[in-house]
C-alpha cells in the first residue's frame, strides 16, 4: 500500500458523506425528485407485503448468518433498514414481521429495531420477544433455524437481506416448499448466485443496498442512492481513462 | 425518542476507528486497537444474550405449549445445558470438548452440505420456470457454458490455438462480471456505513 493510498480512502469517505448530506438536505430532495430503475422483485415485494397485511398473515425478514463486526456487515444493516420500513408497513396487519440473525449482535438490533416502530406506530401490545430470533450461530445451523421459524410463524413473504453463502440454497428451497414468497440479496457473490438460480426475485450486486430506499425509507436513502451513481459513474471514467492510457503505454 | 447520547457515541466510535485506519499515528492506531477490543467482547457477550434468549425466551416457552415440537425444543434444552456444563468443567480449549463438539457439528454439517448439493442441483433445473425472463435464459446458458468448459471436456482445444484463445476469453467473463458486481457491493457498503457515521441511519435506541 502506498502512503498516498489512506489519504485517498479517506477523501473518498469524506466527500461521500458530504454528498450525502447535501443531497438529502429537504430542499435538495424537492428539487431533484428521485427516478426509481424499475426491480420486478421490489414491485412484488410491495404487493407481498400489502397481501400480507389483507390476509393477515407475517412478513419475514432474515438478516443472515454474517457478524456484525464483520466487513460484510452493511448488507445486514441494510436488512435491518428494510425490517425497519417493513415494520412501519404493515403496522395495520394482525402479525408483525419478524426478524432472524446468525449473530448476537445482529439479533439485539433487530429486537431494538422491531421495539422502535412498534413504540413508533402504537403497536407494542403486538410485540413479542420471540419476533427477533437467532436461528443459529454457523451458516447452516443458521438456514435449518430458520426454515423452522419460517414454518411455525405464518409467514407469506421473506425479505432475505445480509451475509449468506452456500446455504443460502437450503432458505430458499425451504421457502419455497412453504409456499412462501422470496425476495433475497447477499453481499456475497456465491450468495448471489445462488439466490439468482434457486430464489423466485434476487437483488444483484448495488441493488441490495438500495432496498431501503424502494421502500421509501428516509431521505437519506434516496440521496446514497445519487451518490453512488455519481461514485460509480467517475470509476468507470477512471477505468477506462486508465486502460486508454495503459494501450498508449503511458502508464 | 432516540438518546443523543447513544448517538454521538456511536458517531465518535465509528469515525476514531475510521481514522486510525486511515491515519497510522501511534495514539489513534492504540485508541481504535482498544475500541476494537472492545467491539470482539461486547460482540461476544452479545452472542451470549442472544444463545440465551433462544434457550429461555423461545425453546422453553415452546415447551409450555402443546405443539409437536415440544420434543425437539426439549433436545435443544438439553444438548444446550451438556454443552455448557461440559465447556464449564473442561473449559473451551480442552482436546475431549473439541472433540466432542467437532464429533456432532462437523458430521451434523456434512450431511447439510450433501443435502444442500442434491437441493441445488434439483432446483436449477427447476430455474427456467421461476425465472421464465431473460436474465434467467442467460444464468442458464451460461451454467451450462462454463459447466461444460470447465469440466475438462474441451481438453483438445490444447492442440488448437484459436480455440485456446476463445477459452482463454471465455475464462476472463465471469471475472469482469465478478469484479462488477463487487464495485456495486463495496459501493453500497460505503453508502451504508456513512449514513451510520453520520447518524443518519440509526439501528439502535438510546
Amino acid at each position: 500500500m502506498s502512503q498516498y493510498e489512506p489519504l485517498i480512502g479517506a477523501a473518498v469517505v469524506i466527500l461521500f458523506a458530504i454528498l450525502v448530506f447535501l443531497l438529502s438536505r429537504k430542499k435538495a430532495v424537492k428539487q431533484t425528485g428521485a427516478v426509481f430503475r424499475t426491480l420486478p422483485g421490489v414491485k412484488k415485494m410491495v404487493r407481498a407485503i400489502g397481501l400480507a397485511v389483507e390476509d393477515g398473515t407475517r412478513l419475514h425478514v432474515s438478516l443472515g448468518s454474517g457478524s456484525l463486526i464483520d466487513p460484510s456487515c452493511p448488507s445486514g444493516l441494510t436488512g435491518l433498514a428494510a425490517l425497519d420500513r417493513i415494520g412501519q408497513l404493515t403496522s395495520t396487519s394482525d402479525l408483525p414481521p419478524m426478524s432472524t440473525s446468525g449473530s448476537g449482535g445482529f439479533q439485539i438490533l433487530s429486537q431494538d429495531v422491531i421495539s422502535q416502530y412498534a413504540a413508533a406506530t402504537n403497536t407494542r401490545d403486538r410485540m413479542d420477544a420471540t419476533l427477533a430470533q437467532l436461528a443459529g450461530v454457523t451458516s447452516f445451523s443458521y438456514a435449518a433455524g430458520t426454515i423452522e421459524a419460517i414454518r411455525d410463524s405464518g409467514t407469506s413473504a421473506n425479505v432475505l437481506m445480509g451475509d449468506f453463502g452456500a446455504e443460502a440454497g437450503l432458505l430458499c428451497e425451504g421457502a419455497e416448499r412453504l409456499n412462501t414468497y422470496t425476495l433475497a440479496g447477499s453481499n456475497s457473490v456465491i450468495g448471489q448466485s445462488v439466490f439468482m438460480a434457486l430464489s423466485k426475485d434476487a437483488l444483484i450486486g448495488e441493488e441490495v443496498y438500495a432496498l431501503p430506499a424502494y421502500l421509501g425509507v428516509k431521505a437519506t436513502h434516496q440521496a446514497s442512492l445519487r451518490v453512488q451513481d455519481i461514485f460509480r459513474l467517475l470509476i468507470i471514467l477512471l477505468m477506462i481513462g486508465g486502460a486508454i492510457l495503459k494501450v498508449m503505454n503511458i502508464i | 425518542m432516540k438518546s443523543p447520547l447513544a448517538v454521538i457515541v456511536a458517531v465518535a466510535s465509528g469515525l476514531i476507528v475510521l481514522a486510525g485506519y486511515f491515519f497510522s499515528t501511534p495514539a489513534l492506531i492504540s485508541t481504535r486497537t482498544t475500541m476494537l477490543d472492545w467491539a470482539v467482547t461486547l460482540a461476544g457477550v452479545a452472542g451470549l444474550v442472544s444463545i440465551t434468549h433462544l434457550i429461555f425466551g423461545v425453546h422453553i416457552r415452546r415447551l409450555r405449549e402443546s405443539s409437536s415440537k415440544r420434543f425437539f425444543s426439549l433436545i435443544v434444552i438439553l444438548v444446550f445445558l451438556a454443552t455448557l456444563g461440559a465447556g464449564l468443567y473442561l473449559g473451551p480449549a480442552h482436546p475431549d470438548y473439541q472433540k466432542v463438539v467437532t464429533a456432532v457439528q462437523v458430521p451434523i454439517e456434512t450431511s447439510l452440505m450433501a443435502v444442500l448439493a442434491v437441493t441445488m442441483a434439483y432446483s436449477s433445473l427447476r430455474m427456467l420456470k421461476r425465472q421464465r425472463n431473460w436474465m434467467g435464459v442467460v444464468f442458464f446458458l451460461s451454467v451450462i457454458v462454463f459447466l461444460v468448459i470447465n469440466s475438462g471436456a474441451l481438453a483438445f482445444s490444447a492442440e488448437i490455438p484459436i480455440l485456446q484463445e476463445l477459452l482463454s476469453g471465455f475464462h476472463q467473463i465471469p471475472a469482469a462480471g465478478t469484479r462488477g458486481i463487487l464495485l456495486g457491493i463495496a459501493l453500497g457498503s460505503l453508502a451504508t456505513g456513512v449514513r451510520i457515521l453520520i447518524g443518519s441511519d440509526r439501528p439502535y435506541s438510546g
